[in-house]
Order: structure tokens, then sequence, then C-alpha cells
């Protein structure tokens, strides 16, 4: 066997490095969903009446639901009363400073790369690290607090502002939106809630954390960003959990809410557990995340990495209703082994001149399953609308496959819609040109999968870009030869 | 479920107005039965409300009145010669027929052929079934190998619609023998005033190197409702051209499909629809390579003005032992009115690697400063939209070759541009 070979082999039986669990005292629900388990969190959070009968109202709407069989992926029945839907770090009082929190939980988040303390310091970063879907820190309060920035653990935020969260929650999407957002709305644990007062731009990044550590739990959380006229926000959200050979469900559900000349710039790196070779075990990632510009020149990205979860149903979407809004979508979505991955996005003009772009970029390669689906739809009164589309995917070996559905809805005889898309595969003269250069295939790869890649990948704040940069590479390690 | 498919009295309607058969008819009312019409939750009739827009406009229980059509004349394509098969609301008529069996042979469809509905997947579409179960009438267009057809075949589907709405059900079968050749020319045509209502089923084989070109010409000012199913299966080196224009009608969907079910075979597919009033024209179309080295070519654009509506969905399947396939789709649509309205949805499903698949498309408006270039030097604003929707035109209609077809495709077009070039 020759050196490259072996080198090969190496990196291809490596795994998905952040496997570990973490022995942390937890305090979890009993299995199974009904309203008493709904109550059950309900009470856990101490929360107030009305947020109860909102869950309860989202829980009722659910029973007469059925899951959503038209996405591109098949996975057997989850059975939904097999799920403990409440699962929480124990905590003895209620925890002022990070020095009080759990020597174990802190150890946790370093091992991610997110040491809470450190990161305090250094990197200018506010965190919420989510654990099971309960905030457990929120760093950088304090400072945020004096620009009048709220950015703390959504149960926190019920407790105090709950006038912005009785105004916001579910403004953008209603509980009963879809199957796995009604879901959500009935047992939602935490997540983070975020406002932005009029005219601040906040000065660092804002960044959620999210692990899944707890066996058989799924993880519900809710993400709330609100920006009001005139504010700037960049917001991270980076995920993680333990190497398990059952599935685990991750059903969040994101909501922002842009006024007038706001500013909303959101990054997700997805790098929940993907499933072994075989396909076994893997996160399913069913997540509704969407975007309300509300006021006139209100602006919303969406940028995202997707390179885990054993299945993915997601798409970040824009409502555009003020008028000269826009809305933005990049997106990297890499399968491998036996992944599959159905996303793509919403875009919804309403105003008048409002734009959207989008740009998606599908590698599939082993024997994953990636579909591009989604939607711009220009309404009537969208005078002088404009999208660009343009979806391209890279197939690496024959037994993956690639799929597009685009829906475009035109209404507006003022509109321009583009949409182009492509299929192709790394080409061999490209591999060739590099290994004459004294570039090895592996690397070759992982050359042209990042230049492909870089228009959405320039759109990552700077750290983020480097840790997706590495990321895109792992998930393709393997793939080729 | 009950938006997906619906059980609506005119289920019960058309269940009522079909004859019980027996085999294949039989088991086609059955999944008409089981399946239900297309609701508006419907994947495939999303935009298309067909359910409803029949519910509205026709009895079927009814049946047709009596018809006595003697002269076609003003329906026939100037110039064009060729084997003239007529079907009076869905009935074959051998008087006003004229064809010879010198270079193909032509007889009435009895349901026996080879490889009868082996193509068109009844299972899946109701209105498919329905015409499974109720066609009556249709030919069967054979061609031998090595044989070169020099006239071509025009279909002439008239709905007699004097006296009360007409339906009519249509079932054809095309089998091209190796390295063959033919032309087919459908075309809609409307006597009276009432609606009339077509389902036409059509399965093509084409053998190995044989060369299939098909056009639809659906340009009936009367108030038609159409559905065709298309659907062709492609041996090797064999080619398919196919040309639809949509310029009236209420409703008109047409499915077609091709199959590449060899090495090296070529098909294209091109399309025109210049809607206005409240015309809404669907069409569905799947190209489904199956075998490695083949290449697809798909081009559909529309004008669409006052109420009109467009619909396009163009599906490309690529599988797993296609390799080496190229496959090349493009949907252009331009709006006129701020009524009109175009709903698209270019799809690719790859299972191949080694593949050049892509698919662009476009909605938008006449560009204004083309349109500020020939106003600026003296022509007209009437004649310079003219000018530019006919070059809009011109890039699906110069696939199809010079001859009296042509002349009067373009003279159908400069009619409804209101310009003579």
């Amino acid at each position: 066997m020759s050196k490259d070979n072996q080198v090969l082999e190496e990196l291809t039986s490596k795994e998905y490095e952040h496997g570990w669990t973490s022995n942390i005292e937890m305090e979890s629900a009993p299995k199974g969903l009904n309203e008493d388990i709904v109550r059950f969190i309900s009470a856990k959070k101490n929360e107030p009446e009305w947020l109860l009968e909102w869950r309860l109202k989202a829980y009722r709407h659910w029973l007469t639901m059925k899951e959503p069989t038209w996405p591109n992926v098949s996975y057997p029945k989850i059975n939904y009363q097999d799920v403990i839907y409440y699962a929480a770090p124990k905590q003895k009082a209620k925890v002022n400073s990070l020095d009080e929190v759990d020597p174990e939980l802190l150890k946790t988040f370093e091992k991610l790369g997110i040491s809470l303390t450190e990161q305090k310091r250094l990197t200018g970063i506010a965190v919420d690290a989510v654990l099971d879907s309960v905030s457990v820190a929120t760093t950088f309060k304090e400072k945020l607090g004096e620009l009048g920035i709220i950015f703390c653990s959504f149960s926190e935020a019920v407790k105090e502002h709950p006038e912005l969260i009785k105004k916001y929650l579910g403004s953008v999407v209603p509980m009963n939106d879809n199957y796995f957002a009604a879901l959500n709305s009935a047992v939602f644990s935490d997540g983070s809630f975020c406002y932005i007062p009029k005219g601040v731009r906040c000065p660092m990044e804002l960044s959620t954390y999210f692990r899944i550590n707890a066996a058989n739990t799924g993880q519900f959380e809710r993400t709330l960003i609100v920006a009001d006229e005139g504010s700037y926000v960049s917001y991270l959200e980076g995920c993680t959990a333990p190497q398990r050979d059952e599935n685990q469900l991750h059903a969040a559900v994101v909501e922002i809410y842009a006024m007038k000349n706001a500013q909303v710039k959101y990054s997700t790196v997805q790098n929940w557990y993907p499933g072994d070779k075989e396909g076994k075990g893997g996160i399913y990632n069913f997540v509704t995340k969407r975007a309300l510009c509300f006021g006139d020149h209100s602006k919303v990205s969406w940028t995202q990495v997707e390179t885990g979860s054993s299945i993915t149903w997601k798409y970040p979407s824009c409502v555009l209703k003020g008028d000269y809004s826009s809305g933005e979508f990049y997106s990297v979505a890499v399968t491998n082994n036996y992944q599959q991955a159905d996303t793509g996005t919403k875009m919804i003009h309403i105003g008048k001149n409002t734009k959207s772009r989008i740009v998606s970029k599908g590698i599939s390669a082993g024997h994953s399953q990636n579909s591009y689906r989604g939607q711009v739809h220009i309404m009537k009164r969208a005078e002088g609308a404009r999208n660009f589309s343009q979806c391209d995917s890279l197939l690496m070996g024959d037994k993956c496959g690639a799929h597009t559905f685009p829906y475009i809805d035109v209404e507006n005889n003022s509109a321009k819609v583009e949409h182009e898309a492509t299929t192709s595969k790394i080409g061999e003269d490209q591999i060739f040109y590099c290994l004459q250069r004294g570039i090895d295939e592996e690397s070759a790869v992982a050359l042209i999968v990042n230049g492909y890649a870089k228009e959405v990948l320039n759109q990552l704040p700077m750290e983020f870009a480097v840790e997706a940069q590495k990321l895109l590479a792992l998930t393709l390690e393997g793939s080729v030869g | 479920m009950s938006t997906l498919t619906e059980t609506t009295p005119l289920l019960a309607d058309i269940l009522a107005s079909i004859k019980p058969g027996a085999g294949l008819r039989a088991d086609a009312l059955a999944t008409l039965e089981q399946l239900g019409l297309p609701g508006s939750k419907s994947e495939e009739y999303k935009f298309t409300p067909i359910t409803r827009v029949l519910e509205k406009n026709f009895s079927f229980s009814d049946g047709n009145h009596e018809t006595n059509i003697s002269n076609i004349g003003k329906f026939l394509i100037p110039d064009l010669e060729g084997n003239i098969l007529v079907f009076i609301n869905g009935i074959f008529s051998e008087e006003l027929s004229t064809y010879n069996h010198e270079e193909l042979h032509i007889k009435p469809i009895d349901g026996k052929e080879k490889g009868f509905a082996s193509l068109a997947d009844f299972k899946s579409d109701a209105l498919v079934a329905w015409n499974t179960a109720a066609w009556t009438s249709g030919v069967s267009l054979d061609v031998s190998a090595n044989t070169e057809v020099h006239k071509p075949v025009i279909l002439h589907y008239i709905n007699d619609t004097t006296h009360s709405a007409a339906k009519s059900f249509t079932r054809n079968i095309i089998r091209l023998g190796k390295s063959s050749k033919l032309t087919v020319v459908e075309k809609q045509d409307t006597i009276g005033t009432h609606a009339g209502f077509s389902n036409v089923v059509t399965e093509g084989f084409i053998e190995s190197n044989a060369e299939l070109h098909l056009y639809s010409i659906q340009a009936d000012g009367g108030k038609r409702f159409h559905f065709g199913q298309t659907t062709i299966w492609q041996d090797r080196n064999s080619r398919v051209n196919t040309f639809t224009l949509t310029l009236d009608g209420k409703l008109i969907r047409n499915n077609l499909q091709l199959i590449l079910d060899g090495e090296g075979c070529e098909s294209h597919m091109n399309g025109l629809y210049i809607l206005q009033g409240d015309t809404l024209a669907d069409n569905h179309t799947v190209v489904d390579h199956r075998k490695p080295n083949a290449n697809s070519n798909e081009l559909y654009k529309g004008v669409i003005d006052g109420n009109a509506k467009g619909v396009f969905n163009g599906k490309i399947y690529v599988r797993p032992d296609a390799q080496k396939t190229n496959a090349f789709q493009s949907n252009r649509n331009i709006l006129l009115s701020d009524k009109a309205t175009v709903n698209t949805k270019p799809q690719l499903e790859i299972w191949a690697d080694d593949v050049k698949c892509s698919h662009g498309c476009t909605t938008g408006q006449l560009d204004e400063e083309a349109m500020f270039y020939l106003q600026a030097r003296g022509i007209s604003k009437v004649t310079a939209r003219a000018m530019m929707l006919y070059a809009f035109a011109g890039e699906v209609l110069n696939t199809v070759d010079s001859g009296p077809l042509r002349n009067y495709f373009d003279s159908m077009i400069s009619e409804r541009l209101h310009k003579n070039f």
C-alpha cells in the first residue's frame, strides 16, 4: 500500500470529533408527550399563565397535524412518545456568575472550543450556551446592557421582558405554522432572546451554541431576534451533539423581526452528529427559520454551512414586507455517507422594490442525497421586485444524488426574476492540474471545494469562516478515490 | 387528505359517464375511482385547478350531441401535404380523412397493440386513468424499419360544440421501426360556441436510430379545455424533436414525457406560449435519462398578457446508470400585463456524478433600453414591441425547419402580435 493510500485510510476512518458525552447531573422529564409534559415544562420554567396557554394551544393544534411527507428524505417513522422533551443540567441555586457554574459544564464547553471564560476575555463575542435545550450561561451581558441591548436566555426574557416576548413570540413563525414548529411551540425549553434598540449597532457578534448531551432527548430551542429601527446585529449559531446509535430529534424555531432600516445577519455552522459511516444514528434536524422584514429598507441575511445531521429539513426564509427591504440566503450544504438534506429558502416579496438573492451550493458524496428546495414568490403589489438565484450542485461519487426543486411564482409584471442551476462533478482536468503541481488528491479536492463554496464562505464572520473551511475539508475526507 | 384529491360531484358524474369495460378499462376505472380527481393541494396540479374548472363547465354523463360536419377545409394547414386524419368529438372520421398506406401503416386503434398503456402511467394520474377507461377512438401509426415517411401525419382533433358542450377522448400509439423517420402534427379546433373538452393520450415507441418530429398546435379560439399526455420511449441513438405552440384555449395542460432508454439518444423539447385573455397554459415536461451518453435540450418560452397564466414544470431525471449525460433546460417568460402570472418549477433530480446538467429560468419584461433604441430610430412603440416579442419567440421558432409548417407558425404569431414582418 502506498503512503498516499495510508494517509487516505487514516483520514477516512476519522470520525466525528465532537462525539463525547459529559457527565453532568441532569434533570429530565419522563419520556413521552402529553398535556402534562407541556405543563411540567412550563412549571419547571416558572412561566406565566399566558405562555402555558400558548403552549397548550400549540400542542392541541399539533395533535391535529400530520408529519410532512413532501421533503425528499426518508427515515423510519419517529415515535414522538419515545422522546424526552426536557433535560436540564441540575441547578442547585440561581447562578450569578460564571464562577458558580458547574465546572464539568464549563469543561464541556471548553472541549467544544468555546470556553466561556476565555471567550469573554479574548474574542469579544457574546455567547449564550444552550445545553440540552437549556441556556446555561450568557456572557457579556452587562456590557451589552449599557447599550440597551437585551441578550439573554429565553426563560429569563419571559421573566424580565414579558411585554416584548408577548408581542413578538410567534409573530413571524405562528405556533401552527407547520408540524415541527407547532411541536416546538408546545415543548420548547429554552433558547435565546435578543433585542437591539433603535439606532444601536451591536458592537460584537452575538452567538448561541447548542449542544445535545443527554441520550434519548430531543432539543427544542427557540430563538427570537427583534431588531428595532436602524439597528444592526450579527448573530452566530453553532451546534454539536454526542455520538449515539439512536437518532435524536432537534426541532428548533428561529424568528427574526426587522423594523425600518434594521439589518440582521444570521450565520449558522451546523455540525450535529451526522451518524456513522453506515448511516446509524445521527440527529434529525427539522428547523423552521423565518425572518420578517417588516419595515422599509430592512435587510436580513441568512448564511448557513450545513455539514452535520443525518437528516436536515430546513428552509430559512424571508418575508419582505417593507418597501425596499431585501433578503439574502447563502448556503453550503455538504452531505456524506448516508446523510440526507432537503434545504433551501423562501423569499416572499410583498413590498415594492424588494430584492432577494439566493446562492446555494450543494455538495454530495458517499451515499448521500442533497436537495435544494426553494421558493421565490413575487406577490401582486411587489412592484419592481428583483430576485437572483443560483443553485449549484457538486457530485462526488456515483452513489449519491443531487436534486433541485425551485418554485418561481411571479404575479407582478415589473418583477425581474432569474434562476439558474447547474450540476456537475469535480473536473478530472482540475484534479490533474493540482496533482501535477504536487498537491495530493485529498488536498486538491479540499482546494476545489473551498473555491466552489467561497462565495458563501466569504459571507461568514471571520471566526466562523475558518471553522467552516476546516469543517468542509473534514466532512469530505475520504470521499475521493 | 381532502385537498390532495377530491371526490366531488364531478367524479360521480365522470364515473357515471363511462361505460363499464373489461380488462384494462375496468382496471383504469377502478384506479380513477380510487385516486379521485386532483385537488388544490395536489403537487402536480397546484396551479391548474382542473377539477374545479371542469366541474363548472361540463356535465359528462350527458354525452355528446349528434354531429354532422362535412367540411374541415378552414382548419387545414395551408400548403402542407400530408396524411390527414380527422377526429370529431373523439371519433375517427373515415370520410373526412385522406391518407394512404404506402409509407406507413395507419389503422384505428383497438387497445390490443403491443405496448398499449405501458408508457402512460394511469396508476398515478387520474386524468390518464380517465382516458384509459373512456377512450373512444384513435390511431395506431406504424412505420416499418428503414422507411422514411415523407408526408407528415396530420391529426385534427375537432370538437363540434354547435348544440352543446363536447367531450372527446382520444388515444394514439406511434411505433417507429429501426432507422425510420416520421413527422406528426397535432392540431386542435372547435366548431360552435359551447365549451369543449379533450383528453388525448399518445404513446410513442421509437426504436434504435429512428427519428420522430412531433408538432402540437393549440390555437383553438373556442372554449377549449385540454388535457394531453404524451409519453415517448426512445431506444439507442434515436432522436425526438417536439414543438408545442400554445396560443389560445381556456385551460391547456400538456404532459410531455420522454424516456431516454438507450445510449446516444438525443431529444429536443421546444415550446412557445403566447397567451392573452384568460388562457391558462400548463406545460409539465419530464426527461428521464436512463442510459449513458445521451443528450437532451429543452427550451420553453412564454409571453403572457391580459389575465393569462403560464405554468411550467420541467423535470430532468438522471438515473444512476446514465453517466456522461448532458441535459439542459431553459424556461423564459415575459409578463406584459399586471394581471398576468407565471409559476415555474424547473426541477433537477440527479443520481449520476459524471454529468453536465443545468437549468435556467427567468421572468421579466421587455428591455426598456432596447425599446428606447428602436423608438429613437423612428419605429413606433407598437411595432418596436412586436419586433422585440417576435425576436424573443424567434429562438424557439427557429428550431422548426422552413417549409409550409414554419410559414404557418410565422403567420399565426404575426397575427397574434398584430404585425406583419
